[in-house]
């Protein structure tokens, strides 16, 4: 049976047009921690203008984010605290591990810098460089809205899946390394087990 | 940097300094237990009103050293323009120094950093915790022996998942 609609009406799917909205108006949550935070200012002033792109409101309470962008190193200290701001964002939400130290580490292989914050809580993109341009942040934010506009639903299903309950990266814990005593440093390329 | 008189009345107050100077800086190694009383004739008797740092450096494993860690002292006259250099050397078990906190308030946090790193107790200081670190952290970490990528600590979170957000 064929329904009559007006030629300004589109059917589509509820999953998709909440997902479509959802993109639009990503509200971005600034955990900027070291000079990728200075690219992600720059990313939202006039010249790049995140605002193209519908996600030029950041907010610095995460009650009002839905999408966490960490910009920095995040140190052993600082981890609890971005958990916990993780956990205060309401669904749905996402995230964007932005720079080579957010998501690894990056040259900072030391005792307090935590090697990558997908090792403890969900990343959803991650930006190369160091720090990366505007442009690559940009896209990052581009590919989620794509992400999201393909898989988004209105009841959020698509977080409940078996695959995004894990870890992006397994979880390899780094040897525990304790030296002998007397001992302050290792031969290149020697490793305690 | 230090004027010639001002050496020479320092030297004969207290003997068992030693003395050297490198590159126009001139440096003095105290024993411990004058460390206090050098460090306030200094400040009363000299015009070194002016505690620019305290640190710490970690010899172990260095070439030709026999202590193990060195306290560094720096010090500034703002009436005078000298400088000084003060050190003193202490060695495990006993790592204790007496606090420079009643001479100078700014030694606080000074002391404070070098305990955290490298956990030299300063005897006297009105609140020593650690400044830099977790309060739970346990090492010291810019001690020669404590390896660079930590004992596992920065693994030692727990794991949030999508579900768990």
């Amino acid at each position: 049976m064929a329904i009559e609609v007006p030629e300004n009406v589109v059917v589509s799917r509820l999953d998709s047009l909440a997902s479509w909205c959802r993109k639009n108006s990503l509200w971005p949550m600034p955990f900027a921690t070291a000079c990728c935070g200075i690219e992600l200012m720059a990313t939202g002033a006039s010249r790049h203008d995140l605002a193209r792109f519908g996600a030029e409101v950041f907010r610095f309470s995460p009650r009002q984010c839905d999408l966490m962008i960490v910009a920095g190193r995040v140190v052993m200290k600082m981890l609890p605290v971005l958990q916990r701001i993780w956990q205060q964002m309401h669904e749905p939400k996402w995230c964007i591990s932005m720079g080579a130290c957010a998501s690894t580490g990056g040259v900072f292989d030391t005792y307090s810098v935590v090697q990558g914050i997908d090792r403890f809580i969900p990343v959803d993109m991650y930006v190369p460089g160091c720090p990366p341009r505007p442009e690559q942040l940009i896209q990052a934010i581009i590919d989620l809205q794509d992400t999201i506009q393909r898989e988004g639903t209105i009841s959020g299903r698509e977080f409940a899946t078996r695959q995004r309950q894990q870890p992006k990266r397994a979880l390899v814990e780094l040897p525990v390394i304790t030296l002998p005593r007397g001992v302050s440093h290792l031969p290149q390329g020697v490793r305690i087990e | 940097m230090i004027q010639p008189p001002t050496q020479t009345a320092v030297a004969a107050a207290f003997p068992a300094l030693v003395w050297s100077e490198f590159r126009g800086g001139t440096r003095a190694v105290v024993p411990r237990d004058e460390l206090y009383k050098t460090l306030e004739f200094l400040r009363d008797r000299h015009h070194f009103d002016l505690l620019v740092d305290i640190t710490c450096v970690d010899y172990l494993n260095y070439r030709g050293a026999t202590d193990r860690f060195g306290l560094v002292y720096l010090l500034a006259a703002t009436e005078t323009n000298e400088r000084l250099t003060v050190r003193t050397f202490v060695n495990e078990p006993d790592l204790v120094v007496p606090s420079a906190v009643p001479l100078w308030k700014g030694a606080d946090w000074m002391e404070r950093e070098v305990w955290d790193m490298f956990g030299i107790q300063f005897e006297g200081h009105p609140d020593l915790r650690r400044i830099l670190m977790p309060e739970e952290f346990t090492a010291f970490p810019l001690r020669k022996d404590y390896p660079l990528q930590g004992r596992g600590e920065r693994h030692n979170f727990p794991v949030l998942t999508r579900e768990e957000g």
